[in-house]
């Protein structure tokens, strides 16, 4: 059992490990915070070498915590993240008084979605939700001289609770038709039975918050914004793709007896999120929040992939946001630098980027095809595979929507290119020098957006461990 | 030979330029990279002309197919017919003569050179293609450049021109996407030869072809989804103008024609309303073309009237105008890049293109002035020039086709020939003869590096012209292998 507990949650012990070795830094001595810092890299790349060193299965705790190695790939991919999002943050964290409070706050709420991941009992994964969300929304607050980080942590917090709150109702209506919590047996007991229907109409509006589809994004812009860059990519990656692979995981494995339904949510879901993320995303002039409406029209071609309800269908899904770490990471990472160094985070202020850093406007640009799903960017592969599995239901309407979407996306995407190469500035973001360590990560990143997409041995991989209906 | 050297070479270009310093390595890098490709293509050509020779009648030449996405039915299949082989061939003197016309490049110069070679690069990989997933994968690899270019290099309303261009292109990839979609979830492949041999139903025909062929009439300039042309053309720096007429058109017009092969029966019934927007684009683009004054803008438009025959042939579905509109593609390509290339030879010492502005040019440049006009004499289908036997096929084969509507839409196209003479003459005559201005009068005639590409080009429309059997040797086996048992289906029905 022991034996069983130290192999099987390796993952979730050494970060719970590195979370108390951050509690008695904090008690110790003061340290410099370059040295904290490069503490913290190395431990998080020793983390995830640790998850990536052999893949296992198996239950424990009488089937609330499964893993598998679909699972262990899925919190490596999220290792993998907040890695770079680390590496990207050190100019940032580099001058700031709390960084081991910051870590702390991050390694909490990731170690929360290990948990929800691995859920197998929708106590647990309940649980698991609300430790990934809290924390995070201490960690939004975390520019305390600025009041709209706080307004954002508080917005953050009350539309974290209300998700919460119909989430809760939700699992209590399936719990109360079925008589169980547990996920292997609650599939017996779900049916076309109408309660069970608003039960999980009521669970798919929580994943809904929680990974901003419209109409429940309301809140994500402005928490976007207002929170520190590190966090925002964090929130915008880390946590979606968290949620992202519960999400699929549950409505393949869980709610497979209602399929027809879920397929019909879904697409409504896919078709409003798309449009309404690209038709706001348009108008944005602060970077972060045009991230933020970018990223919501990523889930809506995220949707359109799970709505395939194939093994391709989720394999996609996993490597979109592979891809998506990548793309997105390194667009945050040129926006996180640049804000950290010049406070500057519009648009507007990008133009002549390229006159004065031609690096960072490389870096940004392929960031941003990536995104758009321009080859030849893994990003182009991405969606293409999304957009393949959900061709696969036949509804070809739904398809010529989505593609003529991807036109609008690659107009706002466009745009910042275009402000960076080709309009002038007087006064441009001036030369930066960034520090080595979020050089590395951009070269991680780089070399991820070009790499991947021909790398088939990826997407084979993926695929092999992946479930469909 | 390996085909894939037609992307490595331009790959490898492309790498050595990001580490070369200074203009003056960079284009050395880039027309090495350039002759090379120029070479691997002619080689390509006499090795190909080889084997149809000894008697190998296959349909596809030098194929390879390595499996990509197992799991999704990708394969990286490549392989040439003499329909890719003309269009890889254009692409490679085209290829030469920009970088050539490029030579004083000296504003970013390292950025340039690698976009025009990336450009490069998406067209031959496209014309090799046989898996249609890897066709559009480097029909997609050759927009973002064109975007670029367009939009730092270029002038007048530049970033306009380029968000424009950009936007109508990829709404053209997502329709074709849409198009691969239905024709690979009901083949479940997406392998041209396999699908070609499986056949598609009518009825998926019939829903996606629309969505393919408009998808790459968007890049071949069909009516009424030509708006991007003129404006994009006129923006971009020359060399960007001439892969933009020479191959990026073109990778519509082949796009298009591969659809029409592999969709008959729809193409067949929808060919009334390709072949009437095809005269309406014929038509349209010779009279825009008289209301214009900036020597690029006539180019431009006049394109859009001289692609609409590429769009002419394909929809009358015969051998000959099939044959005709391949022919046309390569004609078009040469000698739209050589107008481009006077134009901007002109424009470069000028600093005008506004045809009222000039004047007189043949006392002071005889050399450019010659090329300009033996670009516009191709243009308005002078016999001697390719454009004559091109657009001189187009004819006999949509002659052939005996319904009277067809027919109508033969002798209107036709009759645009007339205008074209007219917009022609007049721009060349107005911009050679008569008065020069006192400001142009020092003006000096082209360098070696403009003689040279403006010579290549030359030499190409004049093999086309004065040979045509040349050429309609390299296609015509090809053209007859692909339209044959298009021809029976369309007959027996």
């Amino acid at each position: 059992m022991l034996n069983n507990i130290f192999l099987l949650m390796r993952q979730e012990l050494t970060l719970s490990v590195l979370i108390f070795l951050l509690l008695f830094i904090k008690l110790g001595r003061e340290r410099s915070n370059a040295s904290i810092l490069n503490f913290i890299n190395i431990a998080l790349l020793l983390n995830l070498i640790i998850g990536l060193l052999l893949s296992t299965k198996g239950d424990l705790f009488s089937g609330m915590f499964t893993t598998n190695a679909l699972i262990i790939l899925e919190k490596n991919i999220l290792n993998l993240a907040v890695l770079i999002i680390s590496m990207q943050s050190y100019a940032w964290l580099k001058n700031n008084n709390q960084v081991i409070e910051f870590y702390l706050l991050l390694f909490t709420s990731l170690l929360g979605m290990f948990f929800l991941i691995s859920s197998g009992n929708l106590l647990i994964f309940y649980l698991g939700l609300e430790m990934s969300t809290i924390p995070l929304a201490a960690a939004a607050n975390f520019d305390l001289s600025k009041r709209k980080s706080s307004e954002a942590a508080m917005k953050l917090i009350l539309s974290s609770a209300f998700s919460s709150g119909i989430l809760l109702m939700g699992i209590s209506f399936l719990y109360g038709t079925s008589g169980t919590l547990t996920f292997s047996i609650l599939t017996a007991h779900i049916g076309n039975n109408p309660l069970q229907i608003f039960a999980f109409i009521l669970l798919v509006s929580g994943f809904a918050f929680k990974i901003s589809a419209v109409p429940f994004h309301l809140w994500t812009a402005d928490v976007y914004e207002g929170a520190p860059v590190a966090v925002t990519s964090f929130l915008s990656v880390v946590s979606k793709a968290a949620v992202l692979f519960t999400f699929v995981s549950i409505l393949y494995k869980v709610f497979q007896p209602i399929a027809s339904t879920w397929y019909l949510i879904l697409m409504i879901l896919a078709v409003v999120t798309i449009f309404i993320g690209n038709l706001f995303a348009i108008r944005q002039d602060n970077f972060k929040r045009f991230l933020a409406f970018s990223s919501i029209a990523q889930v809506g071609f995220i949707l359109i992939g799970i709505s395939g309800s194939s093994i391709a269908g989720s394999a996609s899904l996993i490597y979109f946001i592979l891809i998506y770490v990548f793309s997105n990471l390194a667009a945050f990472g040129v926006v996180s630098v640049v804000s950290a160094l010049t406070g500057k985070e519009n648009i507007s202020d990008f133009k002549g980027f390229y006159k004065t850093n031609p690096l960072l406007s490389w870096v940004l640009t392929i960031a941003l095809f990536s995104l758009a799903g321009v080859p030849p960017t893994a990003g182009f592969f991405g969606k293409l595979f999304l957009m393949m599995a959900g061709a696969a239901k036949g509804n070809y309407g739904f398809i010529i929507f989505a593609a003529l979407n991807m036109v609008i996306s690659f107009y706002y995407y466009l745009r910042v290119v275009k402000a960076i190469f080709m309009e002038e500035n007087e006064t441009p973001i001036e030369k930066i020098s960034i520090p080595l360590v979020s050089k590395l990560a951009m070269y991680i990143c780089l070399v991820g957006i070009l790499v991947t997409g021909f790398a088939t041995i990826v997407y084979d991989y993926i695929y092999s461990l992946s479930f469909g209906l | 030979m390996n085909l894939s050297l037609l992307i490595l070479v331009p790959l490898i270009t492309a790498l050595v330029i990001l580490f070369a310093k200074g203009l003056k390595q960079i284009r050395v890098i880039g027309l090495v990279g350039a002759v090379t490709q120029l070479s691997l293509a002619t080689w390509l050509l006499k090795l190909y002309m080889g084997e149809r020779a000894s008697g190998n009648n296959d349909t596809h030449l030098f194929e390879s197919n390595y499996t990509w996405f197992t799991t999704l039915h990708i394969n990286y299949h490549i392989g040439i017919d003499g329909i890719s082989l003309a269009m890889i061939l254009l692409t490679a003197v085209i290829v030469v003569a920009g970088i050539l016309v490029s030579w004083t490049m000296d504003k970013l110069s390292k950025e340039y050179f690698f976009l025009l070679v990336l450009l490069s690069m998406g067209a031959y990989g496209f014309f090799i293609s046989l898996d249609l997933f890897t066709l559009f994968f480097f029909l997609e690899v050759a927009v973002i450049p064109k975007f670029l270019l367009i939009g730092i290099w270029g002038s007048g309303n530049k970033t306009n021109s380029a968000m424009k261009l950009a936007l109508m292109l990829m709404a053209g990839s997502a329709l074709v996407f849409v198009g691969l979609m239905g024709i690979y979830y009901s083949t479940n492949t997406f392998d041209l030869v396999q699908i070609t041999h499986m056949g598609i139903s009518v009825g998926v025909q019939k829903f996606f072809f629309p969505f393919a062929f408009v998808g790459f009439g968007i890049f071949a300039a069909l009516f009424p989804f030509h708006t991007w042309v003129p404006d994009g053309h006129a923006s971009a720096p020359t060399a960007a103008s001439m892969f933009l007429a020479g191959i990026s058109m073109k990778l519509g017009g082949y796009g298009c024609l591969r659809i029409a092969a592999l969709m008959p029966e729809a193409a067949n019934s929808y060919g009334w309303i390709i072949i009437t927007l095809a005269t309406i684009a014929i038509i349209y683009g010779a009279f825009a073309t008289m209301m214009q004054t900036d020597l690029k803008y006539i180019n431009a438009y006049s394109s859009i009237s001289h692609c609409g025959f590429v769009i002419l042939g394909i929809g009358m579905m015969n051998k000959t105008a099939v044959n005709g509109a391949v022919i046309q593609m390569v004609s078009h390509g040469l000698m739209t890049a050589l107008f481009f290339a006077a134009i901007g030879m002109i424009y470069s010492r000028t600093h005008t293109r506004l045809v009222a502005q000039l004047g007189g040019l043949l006392k002071v440049m005889p050399f450019i002035s010659t090329v300009f006009v033996i670009a516009g004499l191709c243009s308005l289908g002078l016999p001697g020039f390719s454009g004559f036997v091109a657009e001189m096929t187009v004819f006999m084969g949509s002659w052939q086709n005996p319904s009277g509507a067809y027919r109508l839409a033969t002798i209107l196209s036709g009759a645009s020939i007339v205008v074209t003479a007219v917009y022609i003459l007049r721009a060349t005559g107005k911009t050679i003869m008569g008065p020069i201005s006192n400001e142009h009068a020092l003006l000096a005639d082209a360098t070696w590096n403009e003689k040279l590409a403006a010579g290549l080009l030359i030499t190409g429309i004049l093999i086309i012209g004065l040979a045509p059997f040349l050429i309609n040797q390299l296609i015509m086996p090809s053209t007859n292998i692909l339209m044959s048992p298009i021809t029976k289906a369309i007959t027996l029905k």
